[in-house]
């Protein structure tokens, strides 16, 4: 039969002065506050009854080292079991009163700050590895020979090939999207045939490079990011050097020279895509048939517009090589920080190709394209 | 001065190494020696550095002050190119194994050859092999690394360690984690390898009964410094008390049990929120 339980407790006897603990003093029948004296009772001699208690485990011992710590005078404890004093005396031993260290709080300037130096230290860190990439790099590439190919038809297909159906997928909806929102008020003015100036000029010039970029941020970036990463965790880029092999001359460049070359021609497919989706929106619901789409293309847009956007792609797929890279790069100690890595690089590329595609619109608009 | 020193026999030579990671030392001046043909074992408890002492000799890190010297060259002054040259004749066994996850054990062993060497295909498949077979992996060789035992592992990453056949071979904590049958294996076959191939060990551990079985000559090393240094049974009866204590595995001594902490109470307690 099991014993019922009796939940630890105090009883003052204020008469006789007596402080009687009972029951249970063990870690689950402890409650907060329990040996917690008002400030009345602290001022009063009391003699401190522990006979009626049952058992005791370290919880206990330590309430009730802090009960006895309370009253003046440290009163003995009374009545006290064979089998409770030696637990008692390893506890109150092993108490050693030592200052906390105090938490640091910043203020909300001195956290400005330590969030603006932070800044800084990853702006240089990410400086640091751009120089290193290209230091290690640059001679590779006056050698093509030595540069490993066949890892970068790998990476081609990888990034370029295994993409081709989310990003036409998604290319084609964009075109329906804008066709489709641009249409309306153009109807409106009996303007249709300008659907198609609106389609093609935004597809080519912003979408498509900008829709690619996106879905290779995410879909590479981060998988570079994951694989690094997770190649520094398990020592491998370490083991790389151990036989002598540069990490970033397997790992990095051949990455950068297959995103150099799939991201244009995915930007390609996406321009057809979009125009396509944007030929299905015209022709059913805005009576532009598909001849007299193609026939006004050559007139509505000049071929520059062409090359703005296919000439973004290669720097977008620098940066998001650069920076996918420098985060994998970058991971340290834990398998949480491949986590963050991923996560960082994602987010970082596409503000930078974000960035980057402003300061293109700017340099195109000071060069008149 | 060095030639009055009798360097021609050490492979390994650190003299006077300094070398801190931010305002925490980590070596305070450490000189080792480790002869050719040894098996020279660097122990300590962790968090002395081990590592970074391997570090240090493989040339990723450099030294603040002193100098690292294998063979003829000082490992810190290469020019990369060099240093790569060196690290070819430096196998480096790591504490996880550090195969390549996407390639089975046949192909993590023969990358060193098909990265360095211009060999046929036959010729890296019999020398494969045979690395294979010195760690008695042979018939592993089409599994994939995440089908490995830790023991396992750690033997193909040997087999890739000597796949080059270098003159030095760095074990990072190979004991780590072991049960006794692979540990058992593993000892056995750093020594068997070492004679047999004409290697010159390096082991950083802190499993002394493992170490002290096949080590010529033991370093210990604390809070940056050598402590001790002597063959296994000369360690095993030092006069240091701190020597004693690490090499005996006594639970407390001149290294206290308890890291510095909160009163227990106030942590059991919760009495500081």
């Amino acid at each position: 039969m099991p014993e019922p339980v009796l939940p630890a407790r105090i009883t003052r006897d204020s008469d006789a002065s007596i402080i009687r603990c009972e029951g249970d003093w063990s870690l689950e029948h402890l409650r907060r506050g329990l040996a917690r004296l008002g400030r009345r009772d602290q001022r009063r001699q009391w003699t401190l009854d522990v006979s009626s208690i049952r058992r005791l485990d370290t919880a206990g011992a330590m309430l009730l080292l802090e009960l006895q710590d309370q009253l003046p005078g440290k009163p003995a404890f009374d009545g006290l079991q064979a089998r409770h004093a030696a637990l008692l005396k390893l506890v109150e031993e092993h108490r050693e009163p030592e200052p906390p260290p105090r938490p640091v709080r910043y203020g909300p300037l001195a956290s400005l700050g330590k969030a603006t130096m932070d800044v800084l230290a990853q702006t240089v860190a990410f400086l640091a590895f751009l120089g290193e990439f290209a230091s290690d790099a640059l001679p590779r590439l006056l050698r093509p020979f030595g540069v490993r190919w066949k890892q970068v038809v790998g990476e081609v297909q990888q990034a370029g090939v295994h993409a081709l159906p989310i990003l036409g997928l998604l290319s084609f909806l964009t075109g329906v999207v804008i066709a489709y929102q641009g249409g309306t008020p153009l109807e409106q003015y009996g303007a249709n045939i300008l659907i198609v100036d609106l389609l093609t000029i935004t597809m080519l010039r912003e979408m498509a490079p900008l829709m690619t970029a996106i879905i290779v941020a995410g879909r590479t970036g981060s998988a570079y990011a994951a694989q690094i990463g997770t190649m520094r965790i398990t020592e491998e880029t370490d083991a790389l050097r151990t036989l002598g092999i540069g990490p970033l001359e397997i790992l990095a460049l051949p990455k950068l020279l297959a995103l150099l070359i799939a991201m244009p021609l995915l930007t390609m497919f996406a321009d057809v895509l979009g125009i396509l989706g944007g030929m299905v929106v015209a022709h059913t619901m805005f009576d532009v048939s598909f001849t007299d789409f193609l026939n006004r293309m050559p007139e509505a847009i000049a071929p520059s517009s062409f090359w703005v956007g296919i000439i973004k792609a290669p720097v977008f797929a620098a940066i998001i090589v650069a920076v996918s890279c420098h985060h994998g790069f970058a991971v340290q100690g834990s398998t949480e920080a491949v986590g963050k890595a991923t996560t960082r690089s994602v987010v970082q590329s596409i503000f930078l190709v974000i960035v980057a595609d402003a300061a293109f619109s700017v340099i195109f608009n000071l060069l008149g394209l | 001065m060095a030639a009055s020193d009798s360097a021609d026999d050490c492979i390994v030579d650190i003299r006077n190494l300094h070398f801190s990671r931010g305002r925490n030392v980590i070596f305070d001046g450490v000189d080792i020696r480790i002869p050719r043909g040894s098996v020279t074992a660097i122990m300590g408890p962790s968090g002395t550095g081990k590592t970074t002492l391997l570090r240090l000799i493989g040339g990723q890190l450099r030294p603040d002050a002193g100098e690292v010297r294998v063979g003829d060259e000082t490992v810190h002054q290469l020019r990369h190119r060099q240093l790569y040259r060196l690290r070819r004749r430096m196998g480096l066994l790591f504490q996880s194994g550090a195969l390549f996850t996407h390639l089975n054990v046949f192909e993590n062993v023969a990358f060193p050859l098909r990265e360095h060497t211009d060999l046929p295909e036959p010729l890296i498949r019999d020398l494969v092999l045979m690395k294979l077979q010195a760690v008695g992996l042979r018939g592993a060789r089409d599994l994939m690394p995440a089908e490995l035992s830790g023991g396992m592992a750690r033997r193909v990453a040997l087999a890739r360690a000597i796949a080059l056949d270098p003159a030095i071979i760095m074990y990072d904590e190979p004991f780590a984690g072991q049960d006794p049958i692979s540990m058992g294996a593993l000892v056995t076959l750093i020594r068997t390898l070492n004679d047999a191939l004409g290697l010159t060990s390096v082991i950083v551990s802190h499993d002394v009964a493992e170490t002290a079985r096949i080590a010529d000559l033991i370093y210990v090393i604390s809070q940056g410094r050598v402590v001790e240094s002597g063959s296994p049974e000369q360690l095993m009866a030092s006069e240091s008390e701190w020597v004693r204590q690490f090499m005996h595995g006594l639970p407390d001594g001149p290294v206290p049990f308890h890291y510095p902490a909160d009163s227990l109470a106030d942590d059991l307690l919760d009495t500081r929120r």
